[in-house]
């Protein structure tokens, strides 16, 4: 490594540090969810190792709960990942040049935490090197990978000391209203979501938890049609 | 129970699944930028699917055999308000699960 790269890479590493205290307990939280839902430890640490997406593994594993078919509860997880193709498309500009065995490893390292720490980096340092970017990014990623692992691990050789009659069957929802209330930012993530809510009501009776695809699908497109009048109205704010 | 095949299919499918969305544009190294369209409907995905998988497990918990309940709905409030005006994940994952264990103790 040249000098520059060593110090992106300690640069990311620094950036990375308080992402950790956001990551740890997630990770932590699925282990416990995982293993109260029946997944031995080393089902629940290589759920988190193959798939390294929390929000994602805690849909599929819910989704299993509810006897959702494999192909809703793949479907409807694919679908809470489906902004790591917009991560990647964005990123493409910096480490699209990067050597394939590189961008294999990028695109396995690639979620919220090391995206948003890299973009933000490498839209203000723009004379950096293709190697440098490369080096920030994996220095992002070395304190928060494994640490979703280990904490995965510790999560889920504790989850099954703790009883259930304190109410873990609800840590899931908490977590993703916790997850999903600061993305209201906008008039049409409100409305995507509020739309979301009553299709799930309104289409429960479909069988396979098919309902939760239409909700999705309408929420999407009534998110998309009013950023569409709000831009035509000059009333659009970035996010 | 998680029928074990269903289990394994689904780690290695949504493995699979979520590394060819993080590499599609990144390993094809093309310069092509997504429609609008595609990606102003993307952006809500999260938004959209997650709310869509919630409201249901609020509203018909499977815990109290689809009962609404007092402590769970109230927990849910809670956890969106202080998330929605506080903007901190961990601080309305902490005040939801308190206001729960708290509802079902008084419960």
């Amino acid at each position: 490594m040249t000098e520059e790269m060593k110090h992106a890479y300690w640069q990311g590493i620094r950036d990375a540090a308080p992402f950790v205290f956001v990551v740890a307990p997630f990770s932590l939280l699925f282990g416990v969810v995982a293993t109260e839902a029946g997944l031995s430890v080393f089902e629940a640490l290589s759920f988190s190792v193959v798939v390294i997406a929390g929000a994602a593994q805690f849909t599929a594993l819910q989704l299993l709960l509810d006897n959702a078919s494999v192909f809703v509860a793949l479907a409807s997880a694919l679908a809470v990942n489906l902004r790591m193709a917009m991560y990647s498309a964005s990123l493409t500009p910096h480490l699209g040049r990067a050597p394939m065995w590189q961008r294999m490893l990028i695109a396995y390292f690639l979620v919220d935490q090391s995206y948003a720490c890299s973009i933000v980096a490498f839209e203000r340092n723009r004379d950096w090197s293709v190697s440098e970017k490369v080096a920030y990014f994996f220095g992002v990623v070395t304190p928060i990978c494994p640490m979703w692992y280990a904490m995965t691990l510790v999560g889920a050789l504790v989850g099954s000391a703790i009883p259930p009659e304190y109410g873990l069957d609800f840590a899931v929802p908490i977590t993703f209203i916790a997850l999903i209330a600061p993305m209201l930012r906008t008039a049409a993530h409100r409305a995507a979501a509020l739309s979301a809510v009553a299709l799930a009501l309104g289409f429960a009776w479909l069988p396979f938890n098919l309902g939760l695809i239409v909700a999705a699908l309408g929420g999407m497109i009534v998110g998309g049609q009013v950023e569409l009048v709000l831009r035509r109205r000059g009333l659009w704010v970035d996010p | 129970m998680i029928d074990r095949t269903e289990l394994w299919i689904i780690i290695f499918g949504l493995g699979l699944g979520s590394f060819a969305l993080r590499f599609v544009f990144l390993g094809l190294a093309g310069e092509r930028p997504m429609p609008e369209w595609l990606l102003r409907h993307l952006r809500y995905t999260a938004v959209a699917v997650l709310p869509a998988i919630v409201t249901p497990l609020v509203i018909w918990p499977g815990a109290t055999g689809g009962q609404v309940d007092p402590a769970r709905l109230a927990a849910a409030v809670v956890t969106l308000g202080v998330g929605y005006v506080t903007k901190n994940v961990l601080l309305s994952i902490g005040l939801g699960a308190a206001t729960l264990v708290g509802g079902l103790l008084l419960g």
